[in-house]
């Protein structure tokens, strides 16, 4: 009976065994350098010596890249490095926070659904087809319209919008997961809803939802872009990956560099938080190595 | 035999790709099979059989797999064919039939459909011909009306009619092998009385040559010639069947045939018996001695009183209420602390769902239930979290029963701190007693399931089930899952902790071998009834209801001796307990036979 000792810390255990194997992983450190990158930019712009992002000058307007503007100039003649880092606060906002609002309320809304099935299934299944039937854009502006336009409001809007995709997809993931025995063995033991919910269940259905997280934040980025089209997202002047995108739609022929930059920065934050999801899902399962 | 053998198979090595490299999970195996022989081989999970079919078929993906020896059909290397001649060797000169008849047919094409195609792609038939072939094939396999069938779809089928369907779709093209991988694993054992009873009377009249792979020693006396015996990639032993269960010289052979339940060997035994501890490096069986206990005849701990279950069954735009499955029907029994009553059945009997109805994780239709002092149907919320302490489950199977996301240690620990019976590191020190209990090292509390094999987990799920020091458990299934000689041992291990702990088993099964083996008292349940009920002995060896004798005239014996014997092919099938709405079940009366042991008279 000596083993008896060495048992203690199992719990602690776990934690370390999913950083250790994060950290395993390159691509996921790939990813999570990408995410940092783009973080520190945006965190730093008002430190770094770039021009003002804001600033127009009717003599450089649409200029290749060059050692003034080392990524060229927009159609006001603003520096595009300088609105690109400046852009990167409101980009990566919307991207996450739309997404953590998204899965904050709509995971728990499918668990219900799948767990308990019957009338609460009824009715939040059939309100998550109703706001998935609307198309995400339209959807997406009826709500920044209706809370009126800043950029806190696109990213809730956003978020809502998103929600059902989790919802639909957390349900029918409680739903293949409750057949299980062991949930069925949780209940014979004597453990309540709650505990089943939160220790059986969601630990088993998160990897397809981190999935989808990863790719709904490039989703949201576009559709910040799209509400500032509007004016209803980032407000002008000031800058985002996807109002810039938006602009340069227009003289994609004259100057393509004004889609390329921040079209190449929402591939890469969104390449890196897929890279790092996937990592996440790994590291979080026991049984991959 | 002198002919050429129809399948001859020359050190077939079978290696897949693998993080470190080649693995070879099959090893230098040789055998032939002549037309008109039955060739077995058998062996539990892991042994290479089901990947020496797929390779004989060359079914591996060609990328991660790698075949080497030969492989020659009727004198023809198959391992020299193009891809495109192999398709044309599949399901035309070699057929094969799989494990799950519920998956292995397309469910949106009618079973005629898929048979005729068979015969239009590989004989050339036009399609009124193949109708009509096919219409002859199903009625070869026994399918009532199966003209009228031929437009119906899979799910209008049985288990065992469908299995009949992938018969007579294998038979269709008239093969010269035909493989059939564990057919009749997944069917209740009356069905799978008849779905052998049929390969061998096809076989018979076609004159084919059948490689047969089970895990099951019962099924392989009662079909096969010859058998290959495999053992962790290798065939350790090849020989005439007779020869292999009567004079098996490798020590895996004799230690394998010992660890399997004989119905029948417990005659004259009124008490439960271990299974006898073979070392499978020398062969040698240990009669376990002292293993018999008597139940000290107190007050019963559970007592079940006329307890119904029924599930509506809904249909229609409004789904309203059409009928109900009459699942569990007026079922009473007693329960005594160290006592094992199993309840046996073929599926959709009841079984299962009496053992989760007296849990209350079904609710029971009506009845009474009293538990260790508790009114188990009255009890709100609270109480039934404090009843669970009193009585728990261990399920069929352990791939699915423990949660993968949770530690050893915590699963084993958790169901005592959730009911706080102290703190945490006396949960640990008790996970590690109980791990130790169930033959596990303590060490391993840290590592998740998924490292264990089925065996391993099982323990691990009955450690968890001990872990509230309950009074009864209810083994729905458990040893069915696992290989002949986990079985053993995990029985051997349930009747240990019920002799030290003095537990209750409501032991759930379908197979009469074990049952016979590990009860005191035995059920037998039929469409949701209690048919027939005694202790053990009683209803084992004087068998008074039909589908008693039925049930256990269907279990294959493992002795060769009995393989001439047909059971007269019969197409039978389990009856539905769906029953139209306001259906009265009739009453039944019961007949007393000796003491305890009952039975139910037949419909006057």
């Amino acid at each position: 009976m000596t083993v008896i000792e060495q048992t203690a810390g199992v719990e602690p255990r776990e934690k370390s065994r999913a950083w250790g194997k994060l950290k395993k992983s390159r691509s996921a450190l790939a990813g999570l350098a990408i995410i940092l990158f783009f973080t520190v930019l945006a965190v730093a712009a008002p430190l770094l010596p770039i021009p003002d992002p804001v600033a127009t000058s009717w003599s450089a307007i649409r200029k290749a890249p060059s050692a003034a503007h080392w990524l060229g100039t927009d159609d006001l003649g603003r520096d595009i490095l300088s609105r690109m880092i400046w852009g990167a606060q409101a980009s990566l906002m919307a991207g996450i926070f739309s997404v953590v609002i998204a899965v904050v309320i709509g995971v728990p809304f499918g668990m219900l659904a799948g767990y308990f099935g019957g009338w609460v299934d009824l009715v939040i299944s059939r309100i998550t087809e109703a706001l998935l039937a609307m198309p995400f854009l339209i959807m997406a502006i009826a709500l920044a319209a209706f809370l009126g336009p800043s950029l806190t409001n696109a990213m809730i809007a956003i978020g809502l919008t998103a929600m059902p995709i989790f919802v639909r997809l957390t349900r029918g993931q409680v739903l293949a997961v409750k057949q299980e025995d062991y949930v069925e063995g949780a209940r014979s033991v004597g453990l309540g809803h709650v505990d089943i919910m939160v220790r059986y269940i969601l630990p088993n259905v998160t990897a397809p939802i981190i999935v989808q997280a990863t790719l709904t934040v490039a989703t949201a980025i576009i559709a910040e872009a799209s509400l500032s089209f509007l004016g209803l997202g980032q407000q002008p002047p000031a800058a985002s990956w996807g109002s810039m995108l938006n602009v340069a739609k227009n003289f994609l022929s004259q100057a393509p560099w004004m889609a390329m930059w921040p079209g190449a920065a929402i591939f890469l934050v969104v390449i890196g938080f897929n890279l790092l999801g996937d990592g996440l899902r790994d590291a979080l399962d026991p049984r991959e190595h | 035999m002198t002919q050429d053998p129809v399948l001859s198979v020359r050190n077939l090595t079978t290696a897949f790709r693998t993080d470190e490299g080649w693995r070879s999970v099959v090893r230098n195996v040789s055998f032939d099979i002549a037309s008109g022989e039955t060739l077995a081989i058998v062996g539990e999970s892991g042994s290479g059989k089901s990947v020496t079919s797929l390779s004989i078929m060359r079914l591996l993906a060609p990328g991660a797999s790698r075949i080497e020896g030969e492989i020659r059909l009727n004198g023809r290397d198959l391992l020299g064919l193009s891809e495109k001649a192999m398709r044309g060797v599949r399901g035309n000169e070699v057929s094969m039939i799989f494990q799950e008849p519920m998956t292995s047919l397309n469910p949106i094409f009618t079973i005629g459909r898929q048979i005729s195609e068979v015969l239009t792609r590989h004989k050339g038939l036009s399609k009124t011909e193949a109708r009509a072939e096919t219409i002859r094939m199903l009625e070869r396999v026994r399918i009532p009306n199966a003209a009228s069938r031929f437009d119906e779809y899979p799910h209008q089928f049985s288990g065992g009619m469908r299995q009949r369907v992938m018969i007579a779709m294998a038979l269709a093209s008239r093969p010269k092998l035909l493989i059939a991988d564990e057919p009749t694993t997944a069917l209740d054992v009356t069905i799978q009385g008849q779905i052998l009873d049929l390969i061998k009377e096809l076989q018979d009249e076609e004159g084919m040559a059948v490689l047969f792979i089970t895990h099951d020693m019962g099924v392989v006396a009662e079909i096969a010639d010859r058998t290959v015996v495999m053992l962790r990639g290798d065939a350790v032993e090849t020989g005439p069947t007779e020869d292999i269960f009567h004079r098996g010289r490798h020590p895996y052979t004799r230690a394998l045939l010992s660890a399997v339940p004989k119905l029948g060997s417990m005659e004259g035994k009124a008490l439960p018996l271990r299974f006898p501890v073979v070392d499978t490096a020398t062969g040698i069986a240990l009669e376990p001695v002292g293993a018999e206990r008597s139940v000290v005849q107190h007050q019963p701990i559970l007592e079940v009183r006329n307890l119904v279950t029924r599930f509506p069954v809904r249909s229609g735009l409004f789904s309203r209420q059409t009928g109900a499955v009459h699942a569990v029907e007026n079922v009473s029994f007693d329960l005594r602390q160290g006592e094992t009553l199993s309840l046996v059945g073929e599926s959709g009997c009841g079984k299962s769902t009496t053992g989760r109805s007296i849990m209350r994780l079904i609710e029971p239709t009506e009845g009474e239930i009293q538990l260790d002092g508790f009114n188990v149907r009255e009890l709100g919320a609270l109480e039934l979290q404090r009843m669970r302490k009193s009585i728990q489950m261990i399920f069929q199977d352990p791939f699915s029963s423990l949660n993968p996301r949770m530690s050893v240690g915590q699963a084993v620990a958790e169901p005592f701190l959730k009911h706080r019976m102290g703190t945490a590191a006396e949960a640990r020190e008790k996970a590690a007693y109980l791990l130790e209990r169930v033959g596990l090292p303590a060490a391993m509390m840290s590592r998740y399931p998924h490292e264990f094999s089925g065996g391993q987990r099982q323990r691990i799920a009955i450690a968890r089930a001990l872990s509230l020091d309950p009074k009864v458990i209810v083994a729905d299934e458990s040893v069915s899952a696992l290989d002949v000689s986990i079985k053993a041992q995990v029985c051997n291990l349930l009747l240990d902790l019920q002799e030290s702990l003095d537990l209750a088993f409501l032991f759930i099964s379908h197979d009469m071998a074990v049952v016979e083996r590990v009860s005191h008292r035995v059920a037998v349940m039929y469409l949701g009834e209690i048919v027939e009920i005694g202790p053990r002995a009683a209803v084992f060896e004087n068998p008074q209801h039909p589908y008693t004798k039925k049930l256990m005239a269907a279990v294959p014996v493992p002795d060769p001796a009995r393989r001439g014997i047909r059971r007269g092919i019969s197409n039978e099938e389990l009856k539905s307990p769906v029953r139209p709405l306001g259906y009265r079940p009739p009453v039944r009366q019961y007949r007393e036979v000796s003491v305890g042991h009952l039975v139910q008279v037949a419909d006057a």
